[in-house]
């Protein structure tokens, strides 16, 4: 590849100056500077328009490929079986993969359950305690800093390794909470990973604690835009910190809030790393990505079939976040 | 490369100026991201520059661990030794291999490469994704049994696969807890399932488990499903040909639902590792496993405590006559480089020598040819050995022998579910057979 980097393509090097370079087109000031000392202005007009063509086109193409076509293939393969092998072994199936997916797998509606479970519960826990948080932290006191930096470690963290941090604590033989509390013994044995009552809230407890951290740094850069003047004038006004914040302080916030909004549909559509490492989305725990790449990844695999499920995802995060959208710039542009 | 790339990019490059300008940089990265979205066409001016050699053999390994890498390594240097033939080694993580064996062999695979016995090798034999090698068998027929003839065929007949090691399932024990208890290793299931009772009373866990990871069960699966069934039923139900709905799948449950409650509490929280722990610390009297428990066994004297014995007679029209026994080797893929030197290849893996090459540095393992030479053994893999051999058919883990599909999608979670909630094995079954027709369906 080096060697390619240092050469120049054919046509660039082989084609004259052509002498018909309009003004209007000419490149940017700096780079006509960098280049009149060499006298090929002419030839570089065309070349950067060649180079903008190149910057912009590059990038589109790898995108339409790698993103769109990806997309529109997954789509159209979810109507499909498939198992990877040969172009040839593509049998349309039309909604059959949706038909055996509503109606004969039995992870498939536990998933959409629980998929919408971590939604509900980020939105009602860790991001209210973030945002508890992030007001705290907002007030200057001491050792702010540490505890910023404390509560937004997890959030520099990957989410696999949260996962394999957690198992340490909820291992049902070695981990932390059994052997405090001697839940380990046959007879009184708490099994937080393979329990399914359990295990997803057990793992909900480790996404809540990153989630608090990301919520606080975003509640906190949205409280560190309040204007100072509000908050002196309302307690001018008399009203005491609750109602400073409630009438006041909050109602500033609302684009913050709708990139939480926005930010916890996507954590609660995209969770996986998490479980993935946790416990392979087995019982009680599966989630439509888990499900997605239980299908496609490996030998022999359902490549149809697991499209039907990214399917079903898609439409489901498009179904949340258009609307929510739509409604929140109409709302914004109209305020 | 250089045959790929357009001749005009290299006559240029004489004309250029010596510094490359920014613009020049960022063409030459666009065709270079273009070769690299046509990946195929990468790999295969990589792999072009040794194809022309007769004199070397490209391998693809899913041999990622230490003790295996090394021991399979020793082989290749013996046999270049022999024949001057190199082999070049491709070494993928064990899982990584696994999970991308479906694009590796439909693109440029290496002319050799390790892969495990039973359907999965008949799945991309029948797709056509590996040469049949007959020939390698006419030579080296002669040092196999007629179980591992039979697991090295294809659907069509034909041989695509050489063994080298298997291993076997059984029942894992210490013997000086059985001996401390006056224990005698069941034969029979009422034997087996009273030596539960009695060490439960004693306060220990009778059979220690593990099934976080969701295969074991898959084993607890099999050998109490042809103890009951026998390997004819077994292999029909695995091939998708028997229904789960059958009365003989309930009776392998109901069997199982019996010595369930004697399992460890909480299996499917568990990792097989931490399972065999139990089995180490003298906590559990007895762990259904393959031989590779033994390498959590790390100090001596527990190693030298540890002993096996086959899963205990259920129906007494099959006894114990199927062993389950896990088998990997080679396969050669399906327009090698160079197919001579690849076949001379294969004949030296079928080989006794090589054979004992690999044992002597991974004893968890015994041989799948009838000639290697034993005499190096430990107790424990002489007693596998003859466990094997003495077999009437040898099945492979559950995985193996049925579509991979099937197993990690439908199989895996429902055994948990078993496992958790034995109550529920009718909806369970329902269930497992309407997906499975829908799965062997699509073909």
């Amino acid at each position: 590849m080096s060697s390619e980097t240092g050469t120049t393509s054919p046509e660039a090097a082989a084609a004259p100056p052509p002498g018909t370079a309009s003004p209007a087109s000419s490149p940017s000031p700096g780079s006509r500077k960098k280049r009149v000392p060499r006298g090929h202005r002419r030839l570089l007009t065309r070349r950067d328009r060649l180079t903008l063509g190149l910057m912009a086109g590059v990038p589109t193409i790898l995108h339409v490929a790698l993103v769109w076509l990806t997309a529109l293939a997954s789509i159209a393969l979810a109507f499909t079986t498939w198992d990877g092998i040969g172009f040839d072994s593509i049998k349309w199936v039309g909604l059959d993969n949706f038909k055996e997916l509503f109606t004969t797998n039995p992870q498939f509606w536990p998933a959409v359950e629980h998929n919408v479970i971590w939604f509900v519960v980020l939105i009602l826990i860790p991001t209210p305690f973030g945002l508890f948080l992030a007001v705290q932290l907002d007030k200057k006191i001491r050792f702010s800093r540490v505890y910023q930096t404390a509560f937004f470690l997890p959030v520099v963290v990957s989410m696999a390794v949260i996962g394999f941090v957690w198992q340490l604590v909820y291992n049902p033989d070695t981990g932390l909470i059994n052997s405090l509390i001697g839940a380990n013994k046959p007879g009184h044995y708490i099994d937080w990973i393979g329990d399914p009552n359990l295990n997803l809230w057990a793992i909900l407890i480790a996404a809540s604690w990153r989630h608090a951290g990301y919520m606080m740094i975003l509640y906190l850069a949205g409280l560190k835009g309040v204007d100072p003047a509000l908050r002196e004038a309302s307690s001018l006004d008399g009203a005491n910190e609750w109602q400073t914040f409630k009438n006041v302080v909050f109602p500033t916030l609302r684009p913050t809030n709708t990139v939480v909004l926005v930010v916890t549909i996507i954590e609660a559509l995209r969770a996986f790393d998490l479980v993935f490492v946790f416990n392979k989305g087995a019982q009680g725990t599966e989630l439509l990505s888990i499900l997605v790449t239980n299908n496609i990844i490996g030998e022999s695999s359902r490549i149809g079939y697991g499209s039907a499920i990214a399917v079903v995802l898609l439409v489901i995060s498009l179904a949340v976040i258009i609307p929510y959208l739509i409604a929140t710039f109409r709302k914004e542009r109209r305020a | 490369m250089h045959d790929l790339s357009p001749s005009g990019l290299v006559s240029a490059s004489g004309l250029s100026r010596v510094a490359p300008s920014r613009r020049t940089l960022l063409r030459g990265m666009g065709g270079a991201a273009v070769l690299g979205a046509g990946i195929p066409l990468l790999s295969a001016c990589g792999g072009s520059g040794t194809a022309a050699d007769p004199k070397t053999v490209t391998l693809g390994s899913n041999a990622s661990d230490a003790v295996p890498k090394k021991a399979f390594a020793e082989i290749y240097a013996a046999f270049k030794k022999q024949s001057g033939i190199t082999v070049d080694v491709n070494t993928k993580d064990h899982n990584t291999f696994q999970e991308q064996i479906n694009s590796y062999l439909q693109g440029t695979p290496d002319d050799v490469f390790n892969w495990f016995a039973g359907y999965r090798m008949q799945f991309f034999a029948a797709k056509g994704l590996a040469t049949p090698i007959d020939d390698v068998w006419q030579k080296i027929g002669g040092n196999f049994p007629d179980a591992m003839k039979q697991l090295a065929k294809g659907e069509d007949g034909k041989y695509y696969f050489v063994p080298l090691y298997t291993y076997p399932w059984a029942l894992f024990y210490r013997k000086s807890v059985f001996q401390q208890h006056g224990y005698t290793v069941p034969t029979t299931w009422d034997q087996l399932v009273a030596l539960c009772k009695q060490m439960k009373k004693d306060g220990l866990v009778p059979i220690a488990f593990g099934d976080k990871d969701a295969w074991p069960a898959l084993g607890t699966f099999d050998q109490i499903n042809f103890r009951t069934n026998g390997y004819d039923f077994h292999v029909e139900l695995m091939a998708g040909k028997a229904a789960w709905t059958d009365a003989k799948v309930r009776k392998t449950f109901d069997h199982w639902a019996e010595i369930l409650p004697y399992h460890q509490d909480g299996a499917v929280g568990r990792t097989w590792q931490d399972a065999a722990q139990t089995l180490v610390s003298k906590k559990a009297g007895m762990y259904l496993l393959g031989t590779f428990v033994a390498q959590q066994f790390t100090n001596q004297a527990d190693a030298d405590d540890l002993d096996f014995f086959a899963f205990p007679e259920i129906d007494p029209a099959y006894g114990q006559d199927t062993v389950e026994a896990p088998t990997d080797g080679f396969m050669l893929s399906k327009a090698p480089k160079s197919k001579a030197a690849a076949v001379k290849l294969l004949e030296y893996l079928g080989t006794p020598e090589a054979e004992a090459i690999y044992l002597k540095a991974d004893p968890s393992v015994v041989a799948a040819s009838s000639k290697a030479d034993t005499s190096s053994y430990t107790a424990l893999q002489k007693k596998a050995y003859a466990m094997i051999s003495g077999a009437k058919s040898l099945t492979q883990f559950m995985d193996r022998d049925s579509r991979p599909d099937f197993t990690s999608t439908v199989m895996q979670p429902a055994l948990q579910k078993f496992v958790r909630d034995p109550k529920g094995i009718d909806s369970l079954l329902t269930s497992i057979e309407r997906q499975k027709k829908t799965i062997f369906a699509s073909g």
